[in-house]
């Protein structure tokens, strides 16, 4: 992802004090100048994994639709089925072109109002979303609202995140919340949703409030001793997970079912680009994601070459590291289809060498949802 | 502030040579292990290789990044650290002490165009 690197330019999250403040190591990401790391990413990343970590997503993005057609307007542009989801449930899906390809892949929450619904949306994508969203609502009796600039986010994950929001923040409540469930409650006098989701592969929370609340919030989590994390823990987190990154993993040019997410597409609804992702579903598609080990400690980068063994070039790497908790080094790739079946051997090239390797499941670590 | 030894050269992309018995010791500074955080692999040519001055001739890499190594000097190589294959954090613990390749130049005159130490403290603003 290209990054606008003009510091005048760049956002900053109600946070950003804090993250200077705590010496963390900053740098431009969607347009925001965000926390990579605090400690080392090593150690964030296995607080995360082992006890309780947090982080500042106050960048995403929350766009509210309301109205009596919302929900008809939501599930045109959503590629999941949000019809009989019931009121405090959240669903993951995309926002696809015509094409197949992906405006963004996002969150909907179901609110308890009726006809009242939240979008949260990837922090690099909340204009080009916004200006879609907009587009598309038109001819539907329903309003739209960017509201991102007024809600700050802090994600609560890790083992011991639902003792941290009983304990440390007075929330035994959510102790009751399912997986991809929230309640809403208030703090510091303004909305605050307190939803059991999270970009790691570990149980967890997302608290969305105002600026004054997140701030307020964070305080009293670093009062309390959990771990700040920052984006580079972020990334090798969501990756062992198998969980994808809009910009490598999901993009204008890499659709759902490119991508092996076709279970969030609903293909018994209208929705835009359904009937190209059903195409691409029947077969007509060139290249598929994959998760490929390889037999050594060096590490496949994003834009590194896949290769068969006589050095035929068939795909990409999207995203790979060492990783943290698995001790092996494993990357997601975009492959020509015919080489996407599990177990096919398959080598990446790193710098002068090319080490083999095997097609092996996207979900690398086995994650620990609150069912 | 990040260590620095008297009497080593230096490259602008942070590695250090020592001579000893004629062979150029090489490893990156301080400088540079504390820039990439934890390492986690070293990219390290085979014995026998020729690397050339100003090439990159592995690499080092850290859970976020891989950053290329630049050979200071030309010649062959004769020695890799193979302790860094299992244990690549001692870069980490000890730049200086963990040397990554040892060359045997073909032009020992390349060391005139490397840094003295108080240079390269310069270089990296300390």
């Amino acid at each position: 992802m290209s990054e606008n690197l003009n510091p005048a330019e760049l956002q900053k999250t109600c946070l950003y004090d804090r993250h200077v403040a705590l010496q963390a190591k900053m740098s431009p990401f969607a347009g925001f100048m965000m926390p990579i790391q605090y400690d080392s990413i090593t150690v964030e990343h296995n607080a995360v994994r082992q006890k309780v970590g947090m982080f500042d997503v106050s960048h995403m993005g929350e766009v509210f639709v309301e109205g009596p057609e919302a929900e008809k307007f939501v599930n045109w542009i959503f590629t999941n089925e949000i019809r009989g989801f019931e009121p405090g449930k959240v669903l993951y899906g995309m926002m696809c072109y015509p094409d197949g390809g992906v405006v963004d892949d996002l969150l909907v929450y179901r609110e308890f109002a009726p006809d009242h619904f939240l979008l949260v949306v990837n922090a690099a994508n909340i204009d080009k979303d916004f200006a879609w969203i907009e587009e598309h609502a038109k001819g539907f009796d329903c309003t739209v609202r960017n509201e991102s600039p007024v809600w700050g986010q802090i994600a609560v994950q890790g083992p011991e995140s639902e003792k941290v929001l009983a304990d440390v923040l007075g929330l035994p409540e959510a102790a009751n919340l399912g997986f991809y469930t929230f309640y809403d409650t208030e703090y510091k006098g303004k909305r605050m949703i307190v939803s059991r989701t999270g970009y790691t592969g570990e149980d967890g929370f997302e608290l969305y409030t105002s600026i004054d609340g997140t701030v307020e919030l964070w305080d009293r989590l670093i009062a309390a001793g959990v771990q700040p994390c920052g984006l580079g823990c972020r990334d090798t987190l969501r990756f062992e997970a198998g969980l994808p990154l809009y910009g490598d993993e999901l993009s204008a040019e890499i659709s759902p079912v490119m991508a092996g997410l076709g279970m969030f597409c609903k293909f018994d609804k209208d929705f835009i680009g359904k009937e190209a992702l059903l195409a691409q579903k029947g077969g007509e598609i060139a290249r598929k994601l994959v998760g490929i080990e390889i037999e050594d400690k060096a590490i496949p980068r994003a834009g590194y070459p896949v290769e068969l063994e006589d050095g035929t070039e068939v795909g990409i790497v999207t995203t790979g590291y060492h990783s943290i908790s698995l001790d092996k080094s494993i990357c997601f790739a975009l492959v020509d289809k015919a080489y996407a079946a599990l177990d096919t051997p398959l080598s990446i090239r790193i710098r002068k060498k090319v080490f083999p390797g095997k097609v092996v499941k996207k979900r690398f670590y086995q994650t620990n949802y609150k069912k | 502030m990040s260590k620095i030894i008297e009497g080593l050269k230096y490259s602008e992309s942070h590695e250090w040579v020592k001579v000893e018995d004629g062979l150029a010791v090489i490893g990156v500074t301080d400088f540079a292990q504390a820039e990439m955080g934890d390492i986690t692999y070293v990219d390290m040519p085979d014995v026998d290789d020729e690397v050339t001055a100003g090439e990159e001739f592995g690499a080092l890499e850290s859970v976020k990044a891989a950053s290329d190594l630049f050979a200071p000097v030309s010649g062959k190589v004769v020695a890799v650290n193979e302790a860094l294959d299992d244990t690549p954090e001692l870069v980490n613990e000890d730049a200086f002490e963990n040397w990554i390749i040892k060359v045997e130049m073909s032009d020992p005159s390349e060391l005139d165009a490397l840094m003295d130490a108080a240079a390269y403290k310069a270089s990296i603003g300390e």
